[in-house]
């Protein structure tokens, strides 16, 4: 059957097997589905989801304005804290966050569905391009974005409503970071990363720049030259590597690579994959990737982790989708080697791995997975030139709480910097606390200092 | 198993839930399917006097408020009394009459405030074999706008008037339906006794707008752009209904009248609450016309069970058993101090408690102990409203202790009294005053 073909290949699956496994994971609740989930909500006081969440939405009151069949009021409400709240609800790990939180919880271990709910205001604000913001009076203040992800996207919608010219600089083509590149293909169908771009800028005073690079096209030196201020937001660009032999076979590729091509490919049918998948990794995108080749047909897909099930960045509910995609999450497991036949990947060598007085060791028991397509999610790191002289923490950019560096008018946010979790939602709330305190800034520095005493 | 076979002022059915004289009981199809259901009687819907019948408006009659999920909480109607020909009711409530034996049905009438109206119908309804009639002195729309319905049943003078015509040109039971539409329900119910009825029953639907649609700015239900008050029933109103029975139940002057309770009975455990309050029966429509008629299997089974669990054998061991409880305030236990106490185990920390308290009460709950979320009633301040019991979320979470005899009450610093002490002895009572001096 060509369908189970060994070697990477596309066209596994049939057009309406392509279409259904590609369409949205959730489809927004309707209008009855939201009064429901809405009325399950307590409005409790000082309510727990909202200190769960990086943004700080005021979950019971947009829920309550749901309820109340106040959809664009609800869309405002989320909108005032986190301007990408459509993608935050699509992406957010709520289980962890919000939901998590939810006081349902105790009494029957059934959250309200806040994601869900969060995700109808705003799908309803945003199809009827609603939007909320004026902007204030120019400023005469122009800031560049470096990087226009969700912190970059963040940030400037914030600037622009306070009435500063915003400039964002981003090496891709499009615009969006890791909303267009680096999430599953079902949990933002229908362009969705490009409509929100569009929806955000709206606001005016916003101009993208694409293919422009940090280290290649322009230097921070340049920008600081010509900007009143700077906010850092390109993320992270570099890809760990494994260090084994085999590893530069045909077949073997980076998973946010994958994930990437795969989100850009009009024609899911094109994308070629392999029979048998070894994804290597416990996070997000190794369970994006591995849900995804078994979405485009592949046979078999096995995540090989090298740690345990609670170590896992991986959230319990991502897990259980995979699982229930028919992915086999195998834990304790090293990669070794990569074993490959003319040129190409036939299988993988992995260790058994055991912690030992706090190491993790390789026991010496090692066995072989057969493999056509090995892809590699085993984190991200920094890696930026052309920053000159600003400072670093753990290899990533040091910031303070508001975002500001070590440099004079230079912010950052996201996942460029160290703080917080890698979250669309800790990267909009960094770009909107930078946003802020750039602001504060600019009104400090046009106040010269008067002794009060 | 307990006996709930019912006998309200001589007329026998098998259990106490009646059908009230509204749409489902509008014909023979309805009430032959309503009693194959298992009701125990009917009311037949309200029969007017002989000639062209009245006519319905032909759009919307009904408007309703929601709970969350759509759950019906209140229904409102426009619908007047029947609008089929006089002797096709008769004829048919004579045939369902024989058909069924056991089954109580009851002829709802409302025919102009004059005795020939009276004397002229009385007859024919009699002839049917029916067990009884109701005087519909309540509809509060529509017909009252013609002199009869509640127009007739807020005024006591008239009420006593067609009651007492009823008596003289009938010997079938009378039961006079009350409208609620009214200041005090007790004057009403007197004039019904001085007039001779055999029995009130209440409450009949409260005038009401049930909602207004803020794009076309009419009332609900729209009947091409206008609306007209209707008459409100259903869940909503059963508090209101059942004060007004517990105030005839146990006013002096009523003591003993048999009550048909009627207003927002749903499920076994409303209409277990209208009996103890010192109904003889209930009378159900809302519930039927949003479930249906299979509802009554609920009722029935849900008291019989409730019965045999409490070891009540037949209706009359627990109807008004609640009535002498019932008293006015000034007679309320001043000694008796409850405190509100937070079960840590089932709270689930949503605060609503602590902002029920502190918005727009006594300040008595805490939100954070020790820089911990943490709900927690400060007795010193505890004034015992029940507030938070009633706005918390879960069932058991916030309950009201009593304190014993003895005990001190932090929020005064006085010890709790053994003894019974009201409003009429307490020495901030004017009055009281006054007569102690």
């Amino acid at each position: 059957m060509e369908r189970l073909g060994n070697g990477i290949e596309a066209g596994r699956l049939t057009p309406a097997e392509y279409a259904a496994n590609f369409a949205d994971l959730h489809p927004r609740l309707d209008k009855h589905e939201a009064l429901v989930a809405a009325d399950r909500c307590y409005f409790c006081y000082d309510a727990p989801c909202m200190t769960a969440c990086p943004t700080a939405i005021d979950i019971p009151l947009f829920i309550r304005q749901i309820s109340t069949g106040n959809p664009l009021g609800s869309a405002k409400t989320i909108f005032d804290q986190n301007i990408l709240g459509g993608m935050c609800a699509r992406v957010c790990p709520t289980e962890t966050l919000c939901e998590q939180a939810c006081v349902r919880n105790t009494a029957e271990d059934r959250p309200v569905e806040i994601g869900k709910l969060q995700r109808y205001s705003t799908d309803i604000a945003m199809q009827e391009n609603r939007q909320f913001y004026r902007r204030a009076a120019p400023t005469g203040k122009t800031i560049v974005v470096v990087g226009a992800g969700p912190a970059g996207l963040a940030a400037a919608h914030r600037l622009a409503l306070h009435g500063h010219a915003v400039v964002i600089l981003d090496a891709r083509e499009k615009a969006g970071g890791l909303n267009e590149y680096g999430i599953a293909t079902y949990k933002a169908v229908e362009d969705f990363a490009q409509r929100e771009v569009a929806y955000i800028t709206a606001i005016g005073g916003i101009e993208i720049r694409n293919g422009q690079m940090l280290g290649r096209d322009f230097s921070l030196s340049d920008l600081t030259a010509n900007y009143d201020a700077i906010f850092l937001g390109m993320g992270l660009t570099g890809v760990n590597g494994l260090g084994i032999e085999g590893e530069d076979l045909a077949g073997v590729e980076d998973a946010v690579d994958f994930i990437a091509a795969l989100r850009q490919a009009r024609d899911k049918s094109a994308v070629p994959i392999g029979r048998r998948v070894v994804v290597l990794g416990g996070g997000m995108t190794a369970i994006d990737a591995a849900i995804q080749a078994k979405l485009l047909g592949a046979e078999e897909v096995t995540i090989c982790y090298r740690r345990g099930k609670e170590n896992m960045n991986a959230s319990g509910y991502e897990q259980d989708l995979a699982k229930a995609n028919g992915v086999i999450i195998r834990h304790w497991l090293a990669p070794k080697s990569i074993l490959g036949q003319d040129g190409k990947v036939a299988g993988i060598e992995v260790e058994y791995t055991a912690m030992r007085d706090g190491q993790l060791i390789g026991t010496g028991e090692t066995g072989v997975l057969a493999a056509d397509q090995i892809m590699k999610a085993i984190g991200q790191s920094f890696s930026a030139s052309g920053l000159g002289a600003l400072q670093f923490s753990k290899g990533k950019i040091a910031v303070d709480t508001e975002g500001r560096t070590s440099l004079e008018r230079v912010w950052a946010g996201g996942d460029c910097t160290g703080i917080g979790e890698d979250l669309t939602v800790s990267a909009a709330a960094q770009g909107r606390d930078a946003a802020e305190s750039i602001t504060r800034a600019f009104a400090a520095a046009l106040q010269p200092a008067t002794a009060v005493a | 198993m307990a006996d709930i076979r019912n006998t309200f002022v001589g007329i026998k059915s098998p259990n106490p839930f009646w059908l009230a004289s509204a749409p489902p009981t509008d014909k023979a199809y309805n009430v032959e399917r309503a009693f194959k259901a298992g009701w125990g009687g009917v009311v037949w819907k309200t029969l007017g006097e002989e000639g062209p019948p009245v006519v319905n408006v032909n759009g919307p009659r009904y408007g309703a408020i929601w709970g969350a999920d759509r759950r019906l909480l209140g229904l409102n109607n426009i619908e007047l009394i029947t609008d089929r020909d006089l002797y096709t009711n008769l004829r048919e409530m004579k045939e369902v009459k024989r058909n069924w034996p056991d089954r109580a049905i009851i002829a709802s009438i409302m025919v102009p405030c004059e005795e020939q109206a009276w004397k002229a119908i009385l007859p024919l309804v009699e002839e049917t074999e029916v067990d009884g009639i109701e005087l519909n002195f309540g509809c509060p729309h529509g017909m009252s706008e013609r002199g009869m319905g509640s127009a007739v049943g807020q005024v006591p003078e008239y009420i006593e008037m067609v009651v007492r015509w009823c008596k003289q040109y009938t010997r079938m039971p009378v039961i006079t339906k009350l409208t609620p539409n009214i200041s005090d329900i007790r004057h009403p119910a007197r004039a019904a006794k001085r007039g001779g009825t055999d029995a009130v029953s209440l409450i009949n639907t409260i005038s009401s707008i049930v909602s207004v649609d803020l794009d076309t700015f009419s009332p609900n239900p729209s009947v091409g752009g206008k609306g007209s008050h209707g008459g409100y029933c259903g869940p909503a109103v059963k508090p209101i209904a059942l004060n007004m029975v517990a105030e005839i139940a146990r006013d002096p002057e009523t003591y003993g009248l048999p009550i048909s309770g009627i207003g927002g009975v749903t499920t076994w455990r409303d209409a277990a609450e209208f009996l103890v309050l010192g109904a003889g029966n209930v009378q159900v429509c809302t519930a039927a016309m949003t479930y249906g008629f299979k509802i009554v299997q609920e009722m029935i089974t849900g008291l019989s069970d409730w019965m045999d669990q409490k070891g009540h054998r037949t209706l009359d061991d627990i109807t008004g058993r609640a009535v002498s409880n019932v008293t006015d305030w000034q007679y309320l236990n001043l000694n008796y101090i409850a405190k509100a106490k937070i079960d840590q185990d089932l709270c689930i920390k949503c605060g609503r408690c602590h902002i029920a308290c502190e918005d727009t009460s006594h300040q008595a709950i805490t939100n954070v102990v020790g820089g911990i979320r943490h709900f927690e009633v400060m007795e010193e301040e505890c004034v015992g409203c029940n507030l938070c019991v009633n706005v918390c979320p879960v069932e058991n979470c916030i309950t009201m202790d009593a304190l014993p005899a003895g005990e001190l009450d932090k929020r005064t610093g006085k010890v709790v009294e053994p003894t019974y002490a009201n409003w009429t002895m307490h020495p901030n009572n004017p009055v009281a005053r006054q007569a102690a001096e």
